[in-house]
C-alpha cells in the first residue's frame, strides 16, 4: 500500500514549472525592483543617515546623533505645520469621500449621459497643480474673486480667504475639492460592480432605499472606500504643490501671505532643506512624517479588517 | 502582513518624494579649460532682452575659444544645490545679492580676491551699497550687476482732485500720514476702490526702519535688531496706513489685481495715489502710460533726507567651478563700463525702433551709469519722465542695502512672517517683532558657528 505524505503546513511544494515561472516573474519584475532599490530604497536609507547629521548639501555631513529629532520635538514651526496638515487631512479626506460618493451615486442614475458627466468630473484632475493654485488665488480674492462675488449675490459678505488666518485653511480645503474627480470615478466603478440581484433580494425582504444603501451598497463598495481613504490620507499629509504655488511660490506671494496659517509640513520641510540649507533636519522631518503615515496607515488597515468586505474572501 | 508591507511601500514612496528630491545639474562634464578657453557654464541667467544679449555677445567676441553654455532660467536653489551635491556645479551663478552671504559662509562660492587681482577689476567703480551686499567679512564673493532702487510714485491727477500738490505729500512727517491717507484713499462699504498710501510692507520695512534711524541687521550681517523700538514704530506706522484702508484683506486683495506691466496699470486706472516702488516701473509707465500725470519723488527719512534701498543680482563663481579663469573674465566683461554702454546703446536703438522713450539703464557700476547718461541719454521731452529720471539718478548715492548675512533667507522670513502676523491681526507689532528677533537670532547664531 502506497503511503501519501501530507503536505507540510507552511512549506510549499513547487514543481519545476512553477519554479521556472517564478524565475520569469522575477526577471520581468527586475526593472521595477532595480528602480525601487536605486530610486526609492537608496534615497530612503540616505535620508535616514542624513537625519542624524548636520548637513547643508555643500559641506560633508557631520554626525550629531539625535539632535535633529530633539529639535523636531521642540520646534514650534514644525508643530504648527504638522497641526495645519492634520487639520487639513481631517477635513479634506472625509469631505472628498462624502462628496465623491454623492456624485458617483448621482452619476450612476444619469443613464446615457453618464460618459459625458464622467469626463466632465474627471477633467479638473488633468489640470496641472500649479495652475490650480494660481486659479484659486484668483477665485479666492476677497474683493473681486468669483467665490465672494457668488456669495455676495445671496447677501453673504465673503471672508478674506487668503489673508485671514482663520479662513486660509478652509480656502485651501475648498481648492482641494477641485480634483476629486478620480475618487468619483473609482466609486462609480465600484457602484457599477454591485450585483443587481442583491438589491432585488433586499427589496423583496422589504428593505427601503436607505437600508439597501447601508446594507448592500456600502459593504459592497467598502474596498473602494478603504482604498480612497488610504490614498487620500497619504496625499493630504503630503500636500505641497498647490499650496506652495499659492502662498510660497514667488517673491510676491512669499512676502505678503501669512505663512503660519498656510504652512504645511512638506512645505516647511522643503524650506528647511532648500532655502535654509538644513538638509539633515529636513531628513529628520521626512522620517517623522514617514512614521506618522505608517502608523495612520496601519491603524486604517487594522480597522479595515472589521469594515471592509472583499468579494470572495472568507470572513 | 501583506497589507503592512503595502502600507510600508506607500510610506516609502512618500519618503522618496520628500527626501529624494533632486535637481538638474547645471554644470558640464565636458572638461574645463584654462585662461579664457574651454567650456564655461552659467545658471540663473537668461537672454531676456537686448541688455543681456549684447553683453553675452561682447564676451563671446572677446573670448572665441570659450564654449559658453547659458542654462536659461531664474536662479533655483534646489537646482543649484543638487548640482553642487552631485559635484557638478556650473562655473557661474547669477543670483540675488542677498543670498550671497549664506552661500559664502557655507563655502559654496569662491572668494573673488584672486579674480579681482588677476583681471584687474576696479571694485571702486561699483556702488557702495551693492559692493557691501557681495562682501562678507571683508572678502568679496560676487560682482554686482543692476542696481534697483526705490522711489515714491505719485498720481498727481488724483492729488489735484483731493486738493493737494505733490509737494504736500511729505513722507517724512509720519504723524501727518494718517490724515493724508484718509484724504487720498477711497473706501466705501468696506470695499477699497483706491489706495491712498501703500507702505509696501513687509518688503519695504527695512527702508521704513532706516528712515526711522535704525538698521534691522548689523553691518556684519550677524545681529538682528528687529525688536528695536524704532522698527516697531515703523511697522506700526505702516500697518495703521493699511488698517485705515479697509484692513489687510481688502487692501491686499485689491492690490493683487494690479497689473504694473500693461496699459491697464494702477496709475492709468487711478487705483493708487502714492506708493514707494522700484525704479523699473518708470520704464513701464513711459511705455504704457506716457500721458499719465506721474510725479516721482525720493523716499525720505524722518528728517526729510532722501533715502533708498538698493537690491539686485550679482555674478558668483562656484567653489567647484571647472573653469574659474574664464568665469572671472566673464564677470569682468559682463559688468564692465564699456559693455554696459554697448548694452545701453542697444536698448536706446530698440526703444527708438519701437517709438518709445529711453528712460535709462541703472547698473551697480557708477562709472557705467555716468557714461550711459552722459553719452546716450536724451531727455524724452516729457518733463514728468525727465524729472523722474533725474530723481532716480539722484537717489542712487543715497542707497543702503541689507548687508550680506550667513542666514539672510531666515532673517528675511522672520520679519516677513512678523509683519504678516500683525497685518492679519494675530499679534501686535511689538509682540510679532520680538518673536521675529528670537527666530532671526537663533538662525544667525546657528549659521555663524
Amino acid at each position: 500500500m502506497a503511503t501519501v505524505t501530507p503536505p507540510v503546513p507552511g512549506r510549499r511544494h513547487r514543481t519545476p514549472l512553477a519554479r521556472r515561472e517564478a524565475r520569469w516573474a522575477y526577471l520581468f519584475l527586475a526593472p521595477w525592483i532595480i528602480g525601487f532599490l536605486i530610486f526609492y530604497a537608496g534615497p530612503m536609507l540616505a535620508s535616514l543617515w542624513l537625519s542624524f547629521t548636520e548637513y547643508d548639501v555643500i559641506n560633508p555631513p557631520q554626525y550629531t546623533g539625535l539632535d535633529n529629532y530633539r529639535q523636531l520635538m521642540s520646534d514650534p514651526a514644525v508643530a504648527r505645520s504638522l497641526g495645519n496638515t492634520v487639520y487639513y487631512t481631517a477635513l479634506h479626506v472625509p469631505l472628498v469621500m462624502l462628496i465623491s460618493l454623492g456624485l458617483a451615486l448621482l452619476l450612476k442614475r444619469v443613464g446615457r449621459l453618464q460618459g459625458f458627466f464622467r469626463t466632465v468630473f474627471y477633467l479638473p484632475v488633468m489640470t496641472p497643480a500649479v495652475a490650480v493654485g494660481i486659479l484659486f488665488l484668483l477665485l479666492l480674492n476677497t474683493q473681486d474673486g468669483l467665490i465672494n462675488r457668488a456669495l455676495g449675490l445671496v447677501g453673504i459678505a465673503g471672508p478674506s480667504w487668503t489673508t485671514d488666518p482663520h479662513w486660509v485653511m478652509p480656502g485651501i480645503i475648498l481648492m482641494s475639492l477641485w480634483s476629486l474627480g478620480s475618487t468619483v470615478i473609482i466609486y462609480l466603478a465600484a457602484l457599477q460592480n454591485v450585483p443587481r440581484d442583491l438589491y432585488e433580494a433586499a427589496a423583496i425582504d422589504g428593505a427601503g432605499s436607505w437600508a439597501r444603501f447601508r446594507s448592500v451598497t456600502l459593504p459592497m463598495i467598502s474596498g473602494a472606500l478603504f482604498f480612497t481613504l488610504i490614498v487620500n490620507t497619504i496625499a493630504s499629509l503630503q500636500m505641497f504643490t498647490e499650496v506652495y504655488t499659492m502662498y510660497f511660490g514667488n517673491r510676491e506671494t512669499q512676502n505678503t501671505f501669512n505663512s503660519d496659517a498656510a504652512s504645511f509640513y512638506v512645505i516647511h520641510l522643503f524650506q528647511e532643506a532648500f532655502q535654509f540649507l538644513h538638509m539633515g533636519f529636513a531628513s529628520a522631518m521626512a522620517w517623522l512624517l514617514f512614521v506618522i503615515i505608517l502608523i495612520i496607515t496601519l491603524i486604517q488597515v487594522k480597522l479595515s479588517n472589521r469594515f471592509v468586505y472583499y468579494e470572495g474572501e472568507d470572513k | 502582513m501583506s497589507r503592512i508591507l503595502r502600507a510600508t511601500v506607500f510610506a516609502g514612496a512618500l519618503t522618496l518624494a520628500i527626501s529624494g528630491c533632486g535637481g538638474v545639474g547645471g554644470g558640464s562634464d565636458e572638461g574645463g579649460g584654462t585662461a579664457t578657453k574651454g567650456a564655461l557654464s552659467t545658471m540663473g541667467f537668461g537672454f531676456s532682452d537686448e541688455i543681456a544679449t549684447t553683453r553675452i555677445e561682447a564676451f563671446k567676441r572677446d573670448n572665441p575659444d570659450v564654449e559658453l553654455k547659458v542654462t536659461e532660467g531664474a536662479f533655483d536653489e534646489q537646482q543649484f544645490l543638487s548640482a553642487v551635491a552631485s559635484g557638478n556645479p556650473p562655473d557661474l551663478v547669477y543670483m540675488d545679492r542677498k543670498l550671497i552671504g549664506t552661500y559664502a559662509k557655507r563655502g559654496a562660492i569662491q572668494p573673488l580676491t584672486q579674480c579681482v587681482d588677476k583681471q584687474d577689476i576696479d571694485l571702486g567703480q561699483y556702488r557702495p551699497a551693492a559692493r557691501e551686499q557681495v562682501t562678507l567679512d571683508g572678502t568679496v564673493y560676487g560682482i554686482p550687476e543692476f542696481s534697483t532702487v526705490r522711489v515714491v510714485y505719485l498720481n498727481e491727477g488724483l492729488l489735484k482732485k483731493a486738493g493737494l500738490t505733490a509737494d504736500q505729500v511729505n513722507l517724512a512727517d509720519w504723524a501727518a500720514l494718517p490724515a493724508l491717507n484718509a484724504k487720498l484713499a477711497s473706501v466705501s462699504g468696506g470695499r477699497l476702490d483706491r489706495i491712498g498710501i501703500d507702505p509696501k510692507i513687509p518688503e519695504f520695512l527695512p527702508m521704513w526702519a532706516k528712515a526711522n534711524g535704525v538698521d534691522m541687521l548689523s553691518a556684519d550681517g550677524r545681529a538682528a535688531k528687529l525688536d528695536d523700538p524704532k522698527v516697531i514704530e515703523a511697522l506700526t506706522t505702516g500697518v495703521n496706513l493699511i488698517q485705515q484702508q479697509g484692513g489687510w484683506g481688502a487692501f491686499k486683495s485689491f492690490r493683487d489685481t494690479f497689473d504694473f506691466f500693461g496699459a491697464q496699470n494702477p496709475l492709468s486706472k487711478n487705483q493708487i495715489v502714492a506708493w514707494p516702488m522700484e525704479e523699473w516701473f518708470l520704464n513701464q509707465a513711459a511705455k504704457n502710460s506716457p500721458n499719465a500725470e506721474l510725479v516721482v519723488k525720493p523716499f525720505v527719512d524722518r528728517q526729510g533726507k532722501p533715502l533708498t534701498q538698493s537690491a539686485g543680482q550679482a555674478w558668483v563663481i562656484t567653489k567647484g567651478a571647472k573653469n574659474p579663469d574664464a568665469a572671472c573674465a566673464f564677470v569682468k566683461k559682463m559688468t564692465a563700463t564699456d559693455t554696459w554702454l554697448a548694452a545701453a546703446k542697444a536698448r536706446v536703438d530698440a526703444r527708438k525702433a519701437a517709438g518709445q522713450p529711453f528712460t535709462g539703464v541703472y547698473t551697480a557700476n557708477a562709472e557705467a551709469d555716468k557714461k550711459i547718461f552722459d553719452e546716450l541719454y536724451q531727455p524724452t521731452g516729457n518733463k514728468r519722465f525727465d524729472d523722474a529720471v533725474a530723481t532716480i539718478r539722484s537717489v542712487q548715492d543715497a542707497a543702503f542695502a541689507l548687508p550680506a548675512s550667513p542666514a539672510g533667507a531666515e532673517f528675511d522670513k522672520a520679519y516677513y512672517d512678523a509683519v504678516n502676523r500683525v497685518l492679519a491681526g494675530q499679534e501686535q507689532p511689538a509682540q510679532a517683532l520680538q518673536r521675529a528677533q528670537r527666530e532671526a537670532t537663533a538662525a544667525l547664531d546657528k549659521a555663524a558657528k
